[in-house]
């Protein structure tokens, strides 16, 4: 391996798409792309852009910078999914409208692109952008640590997206197994980009973990002990204890497969004494901790949605502590489950079926709880509560589909199948992006500072439940009638095409649900000034962002919050209580461009290993260390907010 | 929209939907559910009862949930308000516990039948297994009878009521062989020899294909299996004896050779060994890999 031998490495023209849905797709993005910059410099925003919200270390902005790569990429995701469902519409005896290849990156793109971007992008948003609110904190524990994490997200992000122009994408599914997707088998770029933008970003997940942990630890405010914390909180918390034992464990496989695939090593090759059942294992140590990560921050926004709308105290605070604390643990001795077709035997096969089932009691627990603190309450059916009841109708079908597939035996005949897709789906979609678009409704006055509207919401909350319905039951059927995931096309004799087609028109429905709510966004900015949240309270909340104005000051609370019990804020508002602001100097952090010359690096870095030019590897590894060692020299990185200021601001 | 319009909405749907999907189902066949093997059967009754016992948390849930929101929603003045009623023992302890003893049970349920349904596990009969050797290609499924020294490619047949033995193996990425109608589906993994152990109990075709991506053809990799009777199967066995053609080394890398939609195949002989020959090429070190 010269390091100077190939000055471009294995980059050729035949880099660029050649088929006319390739070339759609990259003209659209490199289209909507140039648009947002053309938009940007018309109306002179670049200083503004980059002060405001790029450099800057606010979780409140860098949230809202998570949100809207998340929302980008679940444009793609959909895009993406829409091609499935159309592809296999057609394709009953013959071979549709994409090609074989073409197909394979579609759904592995999907896969990647909705759990690594959307769903990972859009819980860090919220994460961010409430957690130190809820808690009475000003920042996050390691706020220059955050914008690194906000930018290596966008690292990953922008060699996804560079994938679609410059080359091809990984055609081994989401979790790229071994042998496909090793050397021999997938030969290209596409696996490549796949490694690197997850191992970038997820990098950047590793950090959050750390940072949101030790937040809610050591910066809650004076007199929250952990008890007296939103469930929300808690959720957080449990995520990212998983997050912090788990995703080393991505870091590691995907350091042994590029190892196999850049050295041309035997980890997880059939020979030479590799095995790919070690990839599969490790890549699940790691994948079944992930979907929870992503599900428990889900659960806790609906605790504080189910309790706010129904004005009543959450039911069972302990019990759901314990609750989260059990699907914590659970969650690191299930994997096996992935694959229990793999052959390990009754024993191995029977242990993880029964602690997979096992699972299912707390999260059971979870549901109860809601329902009993909407017992006796007075419930208000605004957007996010509709959300929740969309989770629950759909959610609890999914968990039984999966208490079904814990069983080893049963298994056997719905592995791989769409059986398992509609499964996940109903989890992944029912579960957690209704509780973010909960989440998402009901904190986007606090964010934005004015509300949305309701009738849009409603419109589109049900045409997501009917389409997601009509897409994902008809999957349900097709898996028991035989029909493996990921056909690109199957024989017209077995009568599957009429199914296929109502998931089509399913997703039709959905889209129509994102134009609901695209269209909710714009016309509640449109009507923004006759819906401003004057007072920080739109929702008659119980927990402390709700005490602040809309949007937030950005450094959240001019005092320090005092706290005695739980939901102190709906507390302090029934008992007409009102807390005397103390004044005090504190420190905010400066901002910084040196997050995004990490994760620029870092880009460079991932281009240059997918491509072998390994001069601009190297080139580009030294900039990382470079800019990392510059940050810890920088001595002045914080800024006085005085007392005295905030006494005056007060008075006028 | 009203809640009542809300409820309304929902209640519409939820009827609707089940009788469309009724009729695009019509009389196609729902194999996992209508079983042709002995192993698929015993995983039908198994599928069933784990839906039971999960109605039991499933129903009340839905009773409770739609009744709740209706009972306690804003605009009903008659329902108690009770805001700061947040626990209760005896709640805790029912949705604690009633879910852990039907855990319990399944999980019993599960011991017994990882064991029972083993892949591994050969199924009692009176009759002596018949061995299928299977080896995944790119794309296309090998079959071979060592026994009866043929082989088939994207075609099986087999007697009804007779335990098949099927030794499993790929010279190409993963997949999965499975055919639903008869039972369990298991990896065929390069290097390394799986077992499944099925027996049809009734006459039929059935389909069968691959449950694992292993490239760009893999959707192809269907092939038929015919369970026949003693006297056809053994009839079909001679007929396939005539064929001229030879599975030796030559034939197997021309077979091994990437091509997707391969219609059935049928070989006279087969080389000896050829099975384990295919596992060797990656256990043994200086491979030509």
């Amino acid at each position: 391996m010269n390091l100077f031998s190939n000055l471009l490495g294995r980059i050729n023209m035949d880099a660029f798409p050649n088929d006319p849905v390739t070339i759609y797709g990259a003209i659209m993005m490199l289209g909507g792309g140039l648009t947002a910059v053309a938009a940007i410099t018309y109306f002179k925003k670049w200083k503004w852009l980059w002060k405001e919200w790029l450099t800057s270390l606010d979780p409140k902005k860098i949230g809202v910078m998570y949100l809207v790569i998340g929302l980008l990429m679940l444009v793609r995701g959909i895009a993406d999914a829409l091609m499935i469902r159309v592809q296999q519409a057609l394709a009953s005896g013959n071979e549709g409208v994409l090609s074989n290849d073409l197909f394979q990156q579609v759904f592995s793109a999907h896969g990647t692109i909705m759990i690594f971007f959307v769903a990972m992008g859009v819980m860090f948003g919220l994460i961010n952008l409430v957690l130190p609110l809820q808690l009475g904190a000003r920042d996050v524990a390691f706020p220059f640590l955050n914008s690194v994490s906000f930018w290596l997200f966008a690292a990953g992000f922008a060699l996804i997206n560079l994938s679609l122009v410059f080359g091809e994408f990984s055609a081994a599914g989401w979790l790229a197994y071994p042998p496909l997707s090793g050397l021999e088998y997938s030969p290209g770029v596409g696996v490549d980009y796949w490694i690197w933008a997850l191992q970038i970003a997820g990098v950047g997940s590793l950090l959050s973990g750390i940072n949101f942990l030790v937040t809610i630890l050591k910066m809650r405010a004076p007199g929250m002990t952990l008890t007296k914390m939103p469930m929300f909180a808690w959720s957080v918390m449990g995520s990212m204890i998983l997050v912090i034992f788990a995703f080393p464990i991505l870091t590691a496989t995907l350091g042994m497969l590029s190892l196999d695939r850049l050295m041309g090593m035997h980890f997880f090759t059939s020979y030479f004494d590799g095995n790919p059942m070690m990839y599969i294992n490790l890549i699940w140590a790691w994948g079944h901790p992930e979907v929870y990560i992503l599900i428990l921050p889900a659960f806790g926004i609906f605790s504080e949605v189910v309790a706010t709308f129904s004005r009543k105290r959450l039911f069972g605070y302990m019990s759901m502590v314990w609750a989260i604390a059990a699907i914590t643990f659970l969650s690191y001795v299930v994997w096996l489950h992935h694959f229990f077709t793999m052959g390990a035997g009754a024993n191995v096969n029977a242990f993880f079926g029964i602690m997979t089932m096992i699972i299912a009691v707390p999260t059971g627990v979870k549901v109860f709880n809601w329902l009993f603190t909407m017992y006796r309450g007075r419930i208000l059916f605004a957007t996010p509560m509709l959300w929740f009841l969309g989770f629950v109708a759909t959610f609890t079908v999914g968990g039984v589909a999966g208490v079904m597939m814990a069983v080893p035996a049963i298994d056997f005949q719905v592995h791989n199948s769409l059986f398992l897709v509609a499964h996940f789906h109903t989890m992944i979609i029912g579960g957690v992006l209704f509780g973010f678009f909960a989440g998402l409704t009901y904190w986007f006055p606090k964010i934005f500072g004015f509300k949305l509207n309701e009738r849009l919401g409603t419109y589109a909350f049900f045409c997501w439940l009917f389409g997601f319905l009509m897409a994902f039951v008809p999957l349900y059927i097709l898996g028991l009638m035989g029909a493996t995931r990921r056909l690109s096309s199957y024989d017209d004799s077995l009568g599957w095409q009429g199914l296929f087609v109502v998931a089509g028109l399913g997703v039709l429905v959905i889209l129509a649900g994102v134009g609901f709510q695209v269209l909710q966004v714009a016309y509640s900015i449109y009507k923004r000034k006759e819906n401003m949240d004057k007072t920080g309270d739109l929702w008659n909340g119980r927990t402390l962002e709700w005490s602040v104005s809309s949007p937030a000051p950005h450094y959240n609370f001019a005092s320090v919050p005092q706290v005695s019990e739980r939901d102190q804020f709906w507390v302090d508002k029934n008992n007409k209580q009102t807390r005397p602001e103390k004044y005090k100097d504190f420190y905010m952090p400066k901002n910084t461009s040196l997050g995004i010359f990490i994760a620029g690096f870092s880009f460079i870095f991932g281009f240059g290993l997918i491509w072998h030019i390994w001069w601009l590897a190297a080139v580009a590894l030294l900039g990382v260390i470079g800019s990392v060692i510059y940050r810890i020299s920088q001595d002045e990185t914080e800024y006085l907010i005085s007392a005295k200021k905030l006494k005056a601001e007060a008075g006028e | 929209m009203s809640t009542k319009e809300k409820f309304a909405l929902v209640i519409i749907f939820g009827l609707w939907f089940p009788i469309l999907l009724f009729f695009v189902v019509g009389g196609s066949d729902i194999s996992v559910l209508n079983p042709a093997g002995i192993i698929a059967e015993k995983q039908k009754n198994l599928i069933l009862f784990a839906v039971l016992l999960s109605l039991i948390i499933i129903v009340p849930v839905y009773l409770l949930t739609f009744g709740i929101a209706w009972r306690y929603r804003e605009g009903n003045k008659k329902a108690k308000y009770a805001p700061n009623w947040d626990h209760n023992k005896y709640l805790e302890t029912v949705w604690w516990g009633v879910p852990l003893v039907l855990i319990i049970i399944l999980s019993v349920v599960t011991f017994k039948t990882s064991h029972d349904l083993d892949p591994f596990k050969p199924i009692e009969s009176s009759k002596k297994p018949l061995t299928i050797q299977v080896v995944a290609l790119q794309w296309k499924w090998l079959f071979i009878y060592p026994e009866e020294n043929i082989a088939t490619v994207n075609y099986l047949q087999i007697p009804v009521d007779r335990p098949v033995k099927f030794e499993i193996t790929s010279d190409a990425p993963m997949n999965s062989f499975w055919i639903p109608s008869l039972g369990s589906q298991i990896y065929a993994m390069s290097g390394m020899s799986t077992e499944l152990n099925l027996m049809a109990d009734r006459t039929g075709t059935y389909k069968g294909s691959s449950a694992n991506i292993s490239g760009r053809g893999f959707s192809s990799m269907n092939f038929d299996v015919d369970a026949v009777s003693e006297n056809q199967y053994d009839s079909w066995l001679n007929m396939v004896n005539t064929e001229a053609s030879n599975l030796d080394g030559e034939m197997y890398a021309k077979l091994a050779f990437p091509s997707d939609n391969n219609k059935p195949a049928y070989f006279g002989a087969v080389e000896a060994g050829l099975y384990q020959k295919v596992i060797s090429k990656y256990t043994s070190h200086g491979s030509t890999h």
